[in-house]
């Protein structure tokens, strides 16, 4: 049963009538030469059928709640019911961004506490909170990197390192800054190649970005040996926190020598993925990147702020403040704004929920149960005959086990794994990257979930195997359980229909 | 152990799987020296009921006012289905829907979202969102800059633009050597059209044009949009998507219309929350389609022929193109675009412009109020939107102190230090949400404020 779209569940003259102003519209308050003329196509329902379709398309989702979603470099962990809860009260949602000083404490406490944790846990000397989504951590990230060289009055330098199995934000991340990347092979370990770093860096070399453990699901061993090489050629060491959920309170990237990281707090620290976002991607720069971080960034007043009635707030400051902004004022090097106001506050109080609620023994309990049951998940599978892509290494928090023999064979495809575990009720893992490895699958099932639950998913990949052995075209048409069948992508692209336009 | 399920059986067989005798096997290709000790500085754990009782403390402490801020985010109305529905697990905890079979629901509502985005600013194309109005905004002229490719890197901005959008603008392309060109506003609060005039055709590559501007003044955006024509600029639209239920779409401005749109979505569905998270929404013509950053999802057809939605021009993200890509974005806002489409469903375009119109008149109220009221004045003489300055007899600070401290009021944004030009000037808002009452209660909480 397909759902129709709300447009065409409207009818002429329909409302939700409790929902609206009950006074009527004035068009003619606005000068006629800016009026609007004709009214924007929009649907016109009742509550009930609003609530109706959108509850229907709901049911047309996977998700976490639902659905166990092994998917490699994207952390799926439970995402708490509390933080959403406590997020959501009626105080933090109705304050405003600019709010004074006196009506913030609570809010800004909130923020305050969140820096100090996610310093400690991740080593670093400052945490800046503003970051957007991991992408904008990185272009933070960078960012700092370039004020840093350009303090010191260094413009030789415009290349950013990438290694080749980095995520697509990295160089992407790079260009936007407007430095030019250069790849970095990876040996057939998994580990960055150190002759080719050695070689590839100079006084041209701005810095490197890494992910580690790195997205081929293991931990980067010569990080230490890695970062002397970056460092004496005068380049900075960007973390990628994509990963951390696989070290976390075990390894600190401040320890591994990191002078800049981004942390995906909708990753590590549970907060939801809401079918694409809002994320959350603070920064944590060591002591020698402080005055670069992005702004605003929350300050303890041990007395009160020295520019009282200033700042964001923009008015008063009770005598009880004893915390505020801190903003250009306070880090006149500061790389700047990054959003209008506060990056995604709401995403940021429940990331603070989920670390008071794991607590200093939690955070070291969420790296060991996370490669507890990756390296758990790779064993079974291992037995069950599937090719790992590393199989001399230990897992990570996530693993790569690669169906180039079974494409060879009897022609099944990463895709076609992917597709049919939906039929099974599982979400597929990451599939076709990291690029580096043929028809690979990257798993990573978080430590949030059971054993049952990870048997039952071996049990399905070993089904799948065995239904491709003896019928392949039937797996290469799944899934057939879903409201749709595999969808034509090239007509998507070719006839792009991407809005409802009534038929005339 | 919170949100972990293990027993100690299930850890004893799957080391015994594994191979490994402990747990700390399990780390043994970490450097020894690497690993760190105890973390110092995180506290000991809270049940659900401790934290639940910390949180409420730290929200009352955040105290409730009756607010007249605006400045880029508004206080509206959310229906309560709104985010019953956005916050149902299925919504909630989905991933990005790369899926699609497995995530038709996320994938339909984002192509109706597209859908009523471009029909709001009567554009041809929308994306699924960016990440706030003021990084869409960063992203629209970094787009324009790649579909304009002759001439100088420059792009014009009024200062009649929030002040914030202007730092987050040049913080985020700056890398980028393009030149930044800020307007000064005429005496009515508006972009002085002259100043654009005096510039020479060709010299720029964009005109960013705020619809209301930040004093909640409307510009003469047919005038603006020409006059960029003229000089061989593209235009940039930066509104308020509930303004746009009574005034004139970006599409429809001036002889050709806007080339792009974007703006905020908070007004739509999102609560204040300290500023995030919002969404920003990015529209355009047609032919600038493949420039556009961001995901889109168009509609298609399985392999039965039936319709089904997916993620499509993927070509231009950095998850395929690197760094060619048009951006480096990969997460969104997908969940305040789900608030937002259900928001904007149960409203509709009658609902959205009673909202606005509400607004508008609330605004204008108010300003007459606090116009009767000795030493009090407005800054600009015309009207606007939901939004207005007044100037007040002396430092707006210490008002605004006494207000909040005395009378619970939060009394607008100051302008001051953003405009010294307009001496002791205050930026307030009225939305649906303010009641006659409110408006005499605030004036006459003035009104005492300033008689001392």
């Amino acid at each position: 049963m397909s759902e129709p779209l709300i447009f065409e569940r409207s009818s002429p003259g329909r409302s939700a009538y409790a929902q609206r102003p009950a006074a009527a519209a004035d068009f003619s308050a606005i000068p006629e030469a800016l009026r609007r003329k004709t009214p924007p196509l929009m649907p016109e329902v009742s509550e009930l059928q609003a609530v109706r379709h959108y509850t229907r398309l709901s049911k047309r989702n996977f998700s976490i709640d639902t659905h166990f979603y092994p998917l490699g470099s994207c952390t799926m962990k439970y995402n708490p019911r509390a933080c959403n809860t406590l997020a959501m009260l009626p105080e933090f949602l109705a304050r405003h961004p600019l709010a004074p000083m006196s009506h913030s404490q609570g809010f800004l406490a909130c923020m305050y506490d969140l820096q100090e944790i996610l310093k400690d846990v991740t080593g670093m000397a400052g945490v800046s909170l503003t970051p957007m989504a991991g992408a904008q951590g990185e272009f933070a990230g960078v960012a700092m990197i370039r004020a840093y060289h350009r303090a010191r009055g260094d413009s030789a330098r415009t290349e950013i390192l990438v290694p080749d199995a980095a995520h697509g934000t990295n160089p992407a991340t790079a260009t936007m800054m407007g430095y030019t990347t250069r790849e970095i092979p990876t040996n057939s370990e998994g580990d960055v190649d150190i002759e080719a770093l050695r070689a590839a860096v100079g006084p041209h070399t701005a810095g490197i970005m890494l992910t580690n453990p790195s997205t081929l699901g293991v931990f980067e061993r010569r990080i230490k040996q890695i970062a002397g090489i970056v460092h004496d050629a005068g380049g900075l060491l960007y973390y990628d926190g994509a990963n951390l959920n696989a070290i976390l309170g075990k390894v600190r990237p401040g320890d591994m020598g990191f002078d800049v990281i981004h942390m995906n707090l909708h990753k590590t620290f549970s907060t939801p993925h809401g079918g694409g976002g809002p994320g959350a991607g603070a920064v944590g720069v060591s002591q020698r990147m402080l005055p670069f971080m992005p702004i605003p960034i929350v300050g303890k007043a041990t007395s009160p702020p020295p520019l009282a009635g200033e700042g964001q707030g923009g008015g008063a400051s009770g005598e009880a403040a004893s915390f505020r902004w801190l903003d250009e004022r306070d880090l006149p090097q500061s790389i700047g704004r990054l959003s209008t106001f506060m990056g995604n506050a709401g995403v940021l109080i429940r990331a603070y929920i989920y670390a008071r609620m794991l607590g200093r023994d939690g955070m070291q309990r969420v790296a060991e149960y996370a490669t507890l049951n990756a390296n758990y998940l790779m064993a079974s599978l291992r037995d069950k005959g599937f090719d790992l892509a590393f199989p001399g290494r230990r897992a990570s928090h996530e693993f790569i086990i690669t169906l180039k023999r079974q494409k060879q064979q009897i022609e099944l495809s990463a895709t076609d794994v992917a597709k049919r575990l939906l039929d099974y009720g599982f979400h597929a893992p990451t599939v076709y990257f990291p690029l580096l490895v043929p028809e690979c699958l990257l798993i990573e099932p978080t430590e949030t979930e059971d054993k049952q639950t990870l048997d039952l998913f071996v049990d399905a990949l070993v089904a799948i195997w065995a239904e491709a052995r003896r019928d392949i075209k039937y797996v290469k048409g799944a899934p057939y359980t879903m409201p749709v069948r595999r969808l034509d992508d090239v007509r998507a692209a070719r006839q792009l229909d991407i809005r409802y336009q009534p038929k005339p | 152990m919170p949100f972990i399920p293990h027993t100690e059986t299930d850890v004893a067989d799957m080391l015994s799987a594994i191979g490994a005798p402990s747990f700390d096997s399990l780390f043994d290709e970490i450097p020894a020296e690497l690993r760190c000790g105890p973390l110092a500085h995180v506290p000991q754990r809270l049940t659900e009921m401790e934290v639940a009782r910390l949180m409420h403390g730290r929200a009352h402490q955040d105290r409730h006012g009756l607010s007249f801020i605006g400045a880029g985010a508004y206080e509206h109305h959310i229906p309560a289905a709104v985010w019953e529905i956005t916050t149902r697990g299925e919504f909630y905890s989905a991933y990005t829907p790369y899926q699609a079979e497995a995530s038709q629901g996320t994938l339909q509502l984002l192509y109706e979202f597209q859908s009523m985005m471009t029909a709001l600013t009567g554009m041809d194309v929308s994306n699924a969102s960016m990440y706030d109005g003021a990084s869409a905004l960063a992203e629209s002229v970094l787009m324009a800059e790649r579909s304009h490719k002759a001439g100088k890197r420059r792009v014009v901005v009024p200062r009649t633009l929030h002040p914030l959008y202007r730092k987050v603008l040049f913080a985020l392309i700056d890398a980028q050597k393009i030149d930044i060109v800020e307007i000064p506003h005429d005496a009515s609060g508006r972009t002085d059209i002259g100043a654009i005039e005096a510039l020479e055709a060709g010299s720029f590559t964009c005109l960013v044009i705020p619809q209301p501007n930040f004093f909640g003044a409307f510009e003469d955006v047919d005038a603006l949009t020409n006059l960029a024509r003229a000089k061989g600029a593209m235009v940039i639209a930066v509104v308020n998507p509930v303004s746009l239920a009574l005034l004139k779409p970006p599409g429809e401005w001036g002889a050709t219309g806007a080339d792009i749109v974007c703006g905020d979505g908070q007004p739509l569905g999102a609560p204040l929350a300290s500023g995030g998270p919002y969404f920003g929404f990015l529209t355009a013509k047609q032919e600038l389609v493949r420039q556009m950053p961001g995901r889109i999802v168009g509609r298609t057809v399985d392999l039965d022929g039936k319709p089904g939605f997916t993620l499509t021009l993927q070509a231009r993200e950095q998850h395929i193109r690197r760094s060619k890509a048009t951006s480096n974005i990969c997460t969104n806002q997908g969940l305040l675009v789900t608030a937002a489409t259900i928001h904007m469903t149960l409203l509709g375009a009658e609902g959205l412009a009673r909202v606005a119109t509400a607004s508008m008149h609330g605004t204008a109220e108010l300003l007459k109020l606090l116009s009767d009221i000795p030493g009090v004045s407005r800054v600009f003489d015309n009207g606007g939107f939901h939004e207005t300055a007044i100037v007040l007899p002396r430092a707006v600070a210490p008002v605004l102190e006494a207000l909040a401290a005395e009378y619970g009021i939060l009394g607008g944004f100051d302008l001051s230090a953003d405009y010294p030009e307009l001496g002791n000037a205050l930026l307030l808002c009225v939305t649906e949400t303010k009641t006659h009452a409110d408006l005499r209660h605030y004036a006459e909480a003035l009104a005492a404020v300033l008689a001392r």
